[in-house]
């Protein structure tokens, strides 16, 4: 059955006089995959920090688990600790290992047990293939392996919701693949996701809805074949040429 | 399209000689030269030392063994304090100095970056606190502690010795310095740090002492260490106070006995402290750099 789980109803963000956010209305279900797209700085970024509070908004709602996130008595750690969000830059913790970046989550901010979570963290890191690397720290290892960690980090804390900012954009072209595996991974086993991506193929093929975004203007939504194939606005049609 | 004089010269062999007077500094020369420079302003400055017109009476009144064994052990009978004893109060006071000024260091530092608004008051008298003691020449806030706050009359703080109020003013002083380092060595954590522990539900408290305080003691160790050696030689000003540590005895022999030998003892005393905290101090550095250089 389908269960809206986050709902963005006209959201305003301004950075000083810079209008980033004009009004954006988009929801999003449970096991849904919703890919954001635009050229950089159409403010999907900004979107996703929104959600995850990370940005305060000027105007608007956003609905989460029907729940406002406007209310000033709203928790913003306990929105984040069910909303995962993983950054372009990775942002492993250098100080410490594979291993350590997994379980900070659970056991800094759920308090639960060390020994109650290290088998999930071993089981995530196999995962990814990276189960014998779990010792290392992340400077030993490559982008794409780093991003997958960062990956799997915000998945150990079991986010309802997981938010990806162009997490493929930093990366070697040659490393690109191995994020993406793992992100259409996630998506068949049911991760609810908002994607903020280039990666028009990608979206394409795992997004269940693309929605395009030009100057803080959500121009159009719609499912990819609808978004890709057939375009209804100038604007996106003259992107996607652009990045074909 | 291309100037012909430029595409002429482009056919040329080109010569990677260096010129004559560059090639003697090339290579194995470069080593003789070195040497040679080396051998030509140490021998310098000593013969300017020895041969200068007063030279003898300045080794006599400076660097006397027997003046200089004098002050250093002191000599009770005739008054005489001891520059080595005095050292160790100098020790003493940079030990006690040292820790309160840590503590006080990031507390200020951590008052300073809050947001909370209820500790906006707080805010403000960290900044108007760093601002004054960063002002202040050391040697005032020496003397309107040690002769302010005794006349002051308030009970236990204005009675205490001279060597405690000395100790006060350099906990003040360093305090703000050391709270500016903390707060540097924080903020050059990137940002990115702070927005992954946050979007993992991490408190504020806790992506402080975790993620933040962790990664920003690496930056702040080497300029720490440097200013740990400064307040090494600022117990020195005690002596304003009349404290008896190792600069006040070097002068109250050379008041006594006319000869200024424990002056250069307390000298090469505070050498013998400073310089192997220098050392580790550069030794930590070169090592950052290192392993910034290795990681790009």
């Amino acid at each position: 059955m389908s269960e809206v789980i986050l709902e963005l109803d006209s959201v305003v963000k301004r950075f000083g006089d810079n209008e980033v956010l004009r009004g954006i209305s988009l929801d999003l279900q449970r096991h849904e995959v919703v890919c954001l797209i635009g050229a950089s700085g159409s403010g999907k970024s900004t979107l996703l920090r929104c959600v995850n509070l990370l940005e305060t908004i000027d105007g608007g709602t956003i609905t989460l688990f029907g729940q406002s996130l406007t209310d000033v008595r709203i928790d913003p750690d306990k929105v984040r600790r069910h909303t995962g969000m993983v950054f372009q830059s990775f942002n492993l913790f250098p100080h410490l290992t594979v291993l350590e970046n997994v379980l900070v989550g659970p056991v800094r901010a759920l308090k639960r047990k060390r020994s109650d979570v290290l088998d999930e963290a071993l089981q995530l890191l196999e995962r990814i293939g990276l189960r014998d690397r779990s010792d290392e720290y992340p400077d030993r290892l490559s982008g794409g392996q780093q991003q997958r960690v960062a990956i799997v980090r915000s998945l150990a804390m079991r986010p309802a919701l997981l938010l990806l900012d162009e997490v493929t954009s930093a990366l070697d072209p040659s490393l690109v693949g191995e994020v993406l595996d793992l992100l259409r991974d996630l998506a068949h086993t049911g991760t609810t996701m908002l994607i903020a991506t280039h990666e028009m193929n990608f979206a394409r093929d795992v997004a269940q809805k693309v929605a395009y975004l030009d100057g803080g203007v959500l121009v159009e939504q719609g499912t990819p074949d609808e978004i890709f194939a057939n375009p209804q606005h100038e604007s996106t049609r003259l992107f996607l040429e652009r990045v074909r | 399209m291309v100037n012909e004089t430029d595409a002429k010269k482009s056919e040329e062999t080109p010569s990677f000689l260096a010129p004559r007077r560059k090639q003697l500094f090339l290579g194995r020369r470069a080593m003789v030269a070195s040497t040679a420079s080396t051998v030509l302003i140490i021998g310098g400055l000593v013969a300017v030392f020895l041969l200068a017109p007063g030279g003898a009476t300045v080794r006599h009144f400076f660097f006397n063994p027997h003046e200089m064994w004098q002050s250093l052990v002191g000599n009770h009978r005739d008054s005489l304090s001891s520059v080595g004893l005095g050292l160790l109060i100098n020790i003493r006071v940079f030990l006690v100095a040292e820790v309160f000024i840590l503590a006080f260091g990031l507390a200020i530092a951590w008052t300073r970056m809050s947001k909370s608004p209820v500790l906006l008051p707080f805010r403000i008298l960290a900044i108007v606190y760093s601002d004054i003691f960063r002002g202040i020449p050391v040697l005032l806030v020496f003397l309107l502690i040690g002769y302010g706050v005794p006349g002051l009359g308030i009970s236990f703080i204005s009675f205490q010795s001279q060597t405690v109020y000395g100790c006060v003013a350099l906990i003040l002083t360093y305090s703000a310095y050391v709270a500016e380092v903390f707060r540097a060595g924080i903020y050059s954590v990137p940002h990115g740090q702070l927005l992954a522990a946050r979007s993992l539900g991490l408190t504020n408290a806790t992506t402080m002492r975790r993620v933040i305080l962790p990664q920003a003691v690496r930056t702040v160790v080497p300029p720490l260490l440097n200013d740990f050696i400064s307040l090494q030689k600022d117990t020195a000003l005690l002596s304003v106070l009349g404290v008896v540590e190792a600069v006040q005895a070097g002068t109250i022999y050379q008041d006594l006995k006319f000869n200024s030998s424990g002056l250069v003892v307390a000298s090469l005393l505070f050498l013998a402290m400073t310089i192997p905290l220098t050392r580790v101090t550069d030794g930590l550095i070169a090592r950052d750099r290192n392993r910034r250089l290795a990681s790009t």
